[in-house]
């Protein structure tokens, strides 16, 4: 076990990975001899060579769609977006290729490859470098969706994907790239996919978060614990595919749901979540499912503070609900 | 009429890169199938028996040629319009009838419209729709090859229309900057659906664009068999010296439609059409074998009616199997399938036992 914050732990993730495999290749703007905006990266290049921590020119369709070469031909490329609010350009190359190529070839061509890319707001980075398009991939068919909220998380999810057998878009929450730290296990950590975890127990009410706002949510939670409800936190973790099974528990457990997510509300994942339990779940609630999101609006700069859930938020949302019914 | 250009500079053809007779033979039997296959397949397509073609005739010495100048090690990442380069490949003529029809006997399960095929053991991937997203998947091929060693070059196919396109540009600055070993096989057809040629960009040549990106790009006459061939191995000796990729403009005529459902009277003339069809690249290797004392009508005779025959052979037998199985349809989405996949199988399973399948 190593102290480590949720940006070390995934450059220890990826040193694991290019140390244990030689087909693991890294490919990006900025990678290799700066070690990524964020760091992400720092030191690979010279531990493994350029040959394999790629600097590459400024095109994201170029980084995904050369990515897609070298999974195809039989590497494991994890190729970075330098922040998802750029990933748009390589939208063509991750719907209509990476996500079909193993459909479309009646299962020849897998297009294994990990998309990593920090994602969300609180960085003070306006439209351009604070935006959670999580929603966009989930509701792809053929890609695997993944956020980690915590260093262990992000190490032992990421050396899981890097070693499935399809694409992941791996999310980072840059917001606590360095905020959070933890205990992360040394050597080939691995958590798996499709696993939503309970990260605090409550009977009255759940809260469905992913990435960033794990930490509000528990806040919130915490705040709400000395004389109101008892609140469980359900962190997803994997968005895509979705833990069916946990997150139904958690609602038949308590009967009542809050989701939080920094995306805009319209169309966002958690009304995925609110169709499923009312689907599946609807004769185990007692109040009707509330969301705390970002607004349905563009990012905002000098307002983000307005923008992004936060514990008051959360709290005020649980207790409308509870008094809901 | 657009006339091959001279190359530009730094464009060497090298004079040792002749094929051998025989194979020139075998090369011109394939594109005779091709020929055939394509008639067939559009007769087909009108007859209501297929949903849907693609035609490629004109481009058939354009196609064989640059095929034939490649190892069966080296991978193709072609478009939707490669009959011809399928067919030289050695992929079997009823494993194509088959996808056409999109039967069981199908390896890609029905899941893709006539044309877009691809077959992992003829290192010839699997086509999409959306134009030149391909070209960048060659160059990361290509590196993944050198990475490991792997003494092969990757070739993508792709029109002149699709030189405008976001993976053209990318892909092309990657392939320079990483001096990728691919060959990028441009084939201008002079039209894409209605748009000529001149009206996509304001270049001269498509083969100049290498320039910008700092390696050779050449221009061929692609209704010349021979020429295609000796420009093609010229390329591939020079990435597997590690000299880098090349762009190649190989000039051809879309004799047919862009594909069934287009009418390309809207667009162009039967003159023009009329003056590339006296340049059709199957006559004129016909030709060109029958004056080096290598092929006489009666064997050219024979090698269409054989063609025909093998065509319709494979024809009647895709249209005796049966279509795919419908729950196959939730297969490989991922590796394996996910419980809300099991969940909506087990939905049209019911649905299918209680109704039977809806009518296709
Ligand atoms: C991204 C994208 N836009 C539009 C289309 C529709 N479309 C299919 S083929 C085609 C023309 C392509 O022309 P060219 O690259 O010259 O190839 P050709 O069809 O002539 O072989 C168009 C516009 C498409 N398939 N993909
Ligand atoms: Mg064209």
């Amino acid at each position: 076990m190593t102290e480590l914050t949720l940006v070390q732990a995934i450059n220890r993730g990826l040193q694991q990975a290019m140390h244990d495999d030689a087909d693991v290749v890294m490919l990006g703007e900025d990678i290799g001899l700066n070690g990524g905006v964020f760091r992400a990266t720092d030191g690979l290049q010279k531990e493994f060579g350029a040959e394999r921590v790629i600097d590459t020119p400024l095109s994201e369709t170029g980084i995904v769609g050369t990515a897609v070469g070298m999974a195809l031909y039989g590497l494991k490329p994890v190729p970075e977006i330098q922040f998802q609010d750029f990933i748009y350009p390589a939208f063509d190359q991750i719907v209509s290729e990476v996500a079909k190529f193993r459909y479309r070839s009646g299962g020849q061509y897998p297009c294994h490859l990990v998309i990593r890319s920090p994602y969300g707001g609180g960085v003070k980075g306006g439209l351009y470098h604070s935006q959670s398009a999580e929603a966009y991939f989930a509701h792809t068919a053929g890609l695997k969706v993944v956020i980690p909220s915590t260093p262990a998380d992000a190490k032992g999810l990421l050396l899981s994907s890097i070693y499935d057998e399809d694409p992941v878009l791996f999310f980072e929450p840059k917001r606590i790239y360095r905020a959070v730290s933890g205990e992360v296990p040394d050597g080939d950590h691995r958590v798996p996919l499709g696993v939503a975890k309970v990260v605090r127990e409550g009977t009255d009410l759940s809260l469905f978060a992913y990435g960033a706002m794990v930490h509000p949510a528990l806040q919130a939670a915490e705040t709400l614990a000395s004389d109101g409800p008892s609140v469980e936190v359900v962190d997803l973790r994997t968005l895509s595919p979705l833990d069916e099974k946990a997150v139904l528990a958690s609602v038949e457990k308590t009967g009542r749901a809050v989701i939080v997510h920094e995306a805009p509300r319209f169309c966002g994942y958690g009304a995925e979540l609110a169709a499923l339990f009312a689907e599946k779940a609807l004769f185990s609630l007692k109040a009707p499912v509330a969301r705390v999101t970002g607004y349905d609006t563009p990012f905002p700069y000098a307002l983000e503070h307005l923008y992004l859930p936060n514990a008051a938020r959360i709290v005020a949302a649980v207790r409308t609900t509870m008094a809901a019914g | 009429m657009a006339e091959a250009r001279a190359a530009p500079a730094e464009a060497p053809v090298a004079a040792n890169e002749e094929p051998p007779l025989s194979d020139v033979l075998s090369a011109y039997r394939t594109m005779v199938i091709a020929r055939v296959m394509d008639e067939r397949c559009l007769t087909l397509q009108r007859q209501g028996r297929i949903g849907f073609y693609v035609p490629m005739q004109g481009q058939e010495a354009a196609q064989v040629g640059c095929a034939w100048a490649l190892a069966e090690e080296d991978w193709i990442f072609p478009a939707y319009r490669e009959l011809g380069v399928a067919l030289a490949r050695g992929i079997p003529i009823p494993l194509l009838i088959n996808q056409f029809f999109g039967n069981s006997g199908d390896e890609i399960k029905g899941r893709q419209m006539p044309n877009h095929y691809g077959y992992r053991r003829f290192r010839f991937v699997t086509a999409s729709s959306p134009v030149g997203t391909q070209i960048s998947h060659a160059v990361g091929a290509a590196m993944a090859a050198r990475l490991r060693k792997d003494p092969i070059v990757t070739v993508s196919f792709f029109g002149d229309g699709t030189t405008s396109s976001n993976d053209f540009h990318a892909a092309l600055n990657f392939a320079g900057v990483f001096q990728a070993p691919s060959i990028f096989f441009c084939q201008n057809n002079q039209w894409a659906i209605s748009l000529p040629r001149e009206k996509q960009t304001r270049s001269a040549t498509l083969a100049e664009k290498a320039a910008a990106y700092g390696f050779p790009g050449v221009v061929v006459d692609g209704m010349d068999f021979r020429a295609v061939y000796r420009a093609v191995a010229e390329a591939r000796t020079r990435a597997l010296a590690g000299g880098g990729p090349t762009l190649i403009e190989a000039q051809v005529y879309r004799l047919g439609p862009h594909s069934t459902s287009d009418d390309p009277r809207r667009y162009r003339s039967d003159a023009e059409l009329a003056e590339w069809r006296d340049r059709d690249p199957v006559a004129r290797l016909k030709q060109e074998l029958h004056e080096a004392g290598a092929l006489t009508e009666e064997n050219d005779r024979a090698i269409w009616e054989a063609a025909k025959e093998e065509i319709a052979r494979a024809v009647e037998a895709a249209e005796k199997l049966p279509s795919v199985d419908p729950l196959s349809i939730f297969d490989d989405v991922y590796a394996q399938r996910t419980p809300s996949l099991e969940e909506q199988r087990a939905g049209l399973q019911r649905e299918l036992a209680a109704g039977g399948e809806p009518k296709r």
